[in-house]
């Protein structure tokens, strides 16, 4: 019985001009029934004929892969193609990907800078808004009784001297002296705790370091991710410490913002921040609605464009396969084929030759073969699966009956 | 026992070596640099290059490549590879991997140094580091500014402190001393991964022993060569060579008063391993030292392979993805600058 096994091959050779090459490919290609032998084995991949097209196609299909990229990142969703749109040839298709791709990317460089000016504000206003309680807290305390700040109290010195470096008295008349100074700043949360480790090791312990973690999520301009921060501030003394601080601060990526003691100053700052703030929010969501839109009209071709680049790559590589006859200016391919389909083949190469309007039709003779026939079997939408469970065991070659397939079929009744 | 471990070894490191075996198996052979080497531009580089197991980490990089795009990618690849194998293994094969690293981590920690010495952007340093050297507070190198602070602040966390002993002083940080740091830390670097793989023992402790002295003498010979005619003194240079390989002790005494190239050869030429490596070269001439001294150490972690059951083919592959990437580093610059007479001078060909 014919379908128990796989089906009979025949060794086929087309010659093919050139004009009708492409097209001849394409229809073979929507066929599926032709299997080409690689005749050009030995070359490299740019000694071969069609590798300029081969490396155009690579590039188109770089450049969609950016723009899926980039859409499921901005969370845009695109309807499926909306109107019937005419065919497009692929040297318009490049030149229109060109243009989306350097749009896009013109787009994305200066929403970065607005996003980069953005974050450099809202890091201002929460550093304002924590720091001003911060300097609060730690200057109201008259009372030495008062030991709210124990917790952050270190009181290991070179020296070993028990004096608790802290004490509250002594804070509020320093912080009048010019000798105290502070430096306020913002930094990742990850980072702070070997922030705060390499800034006692610096100062050798002369310094207080306090910190509240960040009201709202900053959103990292480099990859795009919300990020947690915390605001800090240090008090230290002397000019060498403020340096290596702020070396240390600007090594760990912290951004470092001026805060004025007086609360009023503060409240102003803030008022100033958070307007300034509002603009520049405005002008960053107009420009985020312009490249979703630019993202979703690309979106919703980009489907097909991929299929297209797809198919031409395939067949620009099949082609390669080919060898090339300089005398004759034509292609010829080798290939298996099975029996049932040939008059399916002749007929896609007739509709190639005329399509392509070429003098010469394609030449189409089956030849005898050394080598065993690859193995195909024809399968329908429902023998299929089967068919690719039995494959992931293994080719059988041809000759093998296949009665597992048989087998399975009856056993696939009771999964 | 030495000579039982197939009994033991595949319990945990089974996968892990077959892994690494399957990306040995990808390195790039002979045919694939012929073709390399007859690229005429990188995008070519980058064509073949998709061909291999680099193709993922290169298709999306646009057109007009650079050589430093193709190297930092095919690090990342490598990069990509430790990692995973390092979050899979388990002790004592954690440690042995994280110690493969400590190489590049002194390289950074150097590179760091001396940047901020010649007063360089610490975020352009930080971007010039290898990616497997790299720990947290690798930033705050910038801050310090003689050894013994560096230790202090930074160094006491990582896994190099141990190796600090020999070399704090209280000098400020200047080229020369920049270097001998360098190497000190890199004597007491392979002297305790020796150590280590000596406490492992089996097949891994005899095969990373010979690997490793190979090292230390060719360390040994670097050193001498690039001190001659400097101030480094004869016992400071003593200091520097390692305590073990073939060349110890006697070698050592004898390299330390060497003071041309002809008296190292004169040296080296005794040690038969060592001999074969310095009769390729004519007289006077050391351009070809370095690449004769690659070839040599590629052909013994080719070996390393042809045992199993043991953790020397992780430090190996390693190791030649390393020669692989200088390989195609070299062979990019050359493409990229027209200068394709020259690419064999320099690539060293593993299969």
């Amino acid at each position: 019985m014919d379908h128990l096994r796989s089906e009979k091959m025949s060794f086929i050779q087309l010659i093919m001009p050139v004009e009708s090459a492409h097209r001849a490919i394409s229809y073979l290609g929507e066929l599926g029934m032709l299997q080409f032998k690689d005749l050009n084995d030995d070359k490299s991949p740019f000694q071969r004929t069609f590798v300029n097209q081969v490396k155009r196609c690579g590039e188109m299909s770089r450049k969609l892969r950016f723009f899926s990229d980039q859409i499921s990142k901005a969370g845009v969703t695109s309807s499926a193609c909306p109107a019937f749109q005419p065919g497009i040839s692929l040297e318009e298709l490049e030149v229109q990907l060109a243009e989306h791709e350097a749009e896009l990317l013109e787009m994305n460089t200066n929403s970065e800078e607005l996003r980069r000016a953005y974050n450099e504000l809202l890091e201002f206003k929460l550093v304002l808004l924590k720091a001003g309680r911060l300097l609060g807290s730690s200057r109201n305390h008259e009372i030495p009784a008062e030991r709210e700040l124990d917790e952050n109290v270190y009181s290991k010195e070179k020296d070993q001297e028990s004096l608790s470096l802290l004490d509250q008295e002594t804070l509020s008349e320093m912080s009048n002296k010019a000798g105290l100074r502070f430096i306020s700043g913002i930094i990742c949360k990850s980072k702070a705790l070997i922030f705060e480790r390499m800034l006692f090791r610096t100062t050798r312990g002369n310094m207080f370091f306090n910190q509240a973690p960040a009201e709202e999520h900053v959103m990292d301009p480099v990859s795009g991710e919300m990020v947690e921060k915390i605001v800090f501030v240090v008090f230290f003394s002397g000019e060498q410490a403020k340096t290596k601080i702020l070396k240390i601060c600007e090594a760990f990526g912290a951004n470092c913002y001026p805060v004025p003691e007086d609360t009023n100053k503060q409240r102003q700052m803030t008022h100033e921040v958070s307007s300034r703030l509002s603009e520049l929010e405005a002008t960053l969501d107009a420009g985020i609605r312009h490249r979703n839109n630019a993202l979703a009209s690309i979106g919703s071709q980009l489907w097909k464009w991929t299929i297209m680049v797809r198919k031409e790559k395939a067949v620009y590589d099949t082609l390669n396969m080919l060898s090339f006859d300089v005398t004759k200016k034509c292609l010829i391919g080798e290939g298996w084929c099975p029996i049932f389909a040939k008059p399916q083949i002749k007929d896609a190469l007739q509709h190639a030759t005329i399509d392509s309007n070429s003098q010469v039709g394609i030449i189409f003779h089956v030849m005898d073969a050394i080598e065993s026939p690859p193995t195909y079997y024809r399968t329908n939408r429902f023998s299929h699966a089967f068919q690719e469970i039995i494959d992931a065991y293994g080719f059988v070659s041809e000759t093998v009956e296949k009665i597992i397939l048989y087998m399975h079929f009856c056993s696939g009744q009771y999964i | 026992m030495y000579g039982f471990e197939a009994l033991t070894f595949n319990i945990h490191g089974g996968y892990l070596e077959a892994i690494v075996r399957g990306h040995r198996s990808g390195l790039l052979t002979v045919a694939d640099y012929n073709n390399l080497c007859q690229c005429e531009t990188l995008d070519d580089i980058k064509m073949h290059l998709s061909a291999t197991e680099y193709g993922p980490y290169l298709q999306n990089e646009p057109s007009p490549l650079h050589t430093t795009i193709i190297v930092e990618k095919c690090t990342l690849k490598l990069v990509d590879e430790y990692k995973h194998m390092l979050c899979q293994a388990t002790e004592p094969l954690s440690t042995f991997l994280e110690y493969i690293t400590y190489g590049h981590m002194i390289d950074n920690v150097v590179l760091i140094v001396t940047g901020t010495l010649h007063e360089r952007d610490v975020q352009e340093l930080l971007e010039k580091c290898h990616p497997l050297g790299m720990f947290d507070s690798i930033a705050t190198l910038a801050v310090a500014q003689n050894m013994r602070e560096l230790y202090r602040l930074v160094l006491v966390d990582t896994p190099l402190a141990p190796y600090f002993s020999e070399c704090i002083t209280s000098e400020d940080l200047d080229d020369m001393n920049i270097e001998i740091m360098r190497n000190t830390l890199y004597k007491a670097y392979l002297e305790d991964f020796y150590k280590f793989c000596q406490k492992l023992g089996g097949a891994t402790a005899e095969i990373m022993s010979d690997l490793l002295a190979f090292e230390a003498d060719r360390r040994a010979v670097n050193i001498t060569i690039n001190s001659i005619g400097t101030e480094l003194t004869r016992d400071d240079r003593r200091k520097l060579y390692s305590n073990f390989g073939l060349l110890y002790p006697y070698g050592h005494e004898e390299l330390a008063v060497c003071e041309d190239i002809d008296q190292v050869r004169a040296v080296m030429e005794k040690y038969p391993p060592y001999q074969s490596i310095f009769a390729k070269m004519s007289y006077g001439e050391s351009q070809m030292l370095d690449k004769a001294f690659y070839e040599e150490e590629v052909k013994r972690l080719c070996l390393a392979f042809e045992q199993q059951f043991h953790y020397a083919v992780f430090f190996a592959y390693m190791r030649l993805r390393e020669q692989e990437i200088r390989n195609l580093m070299w062979i990019s610059e050359c493409v990229a600058q027209n200068q394709k007479s020259r690419i064999h001078d320099s690539v060293v060909y593993m299969f």
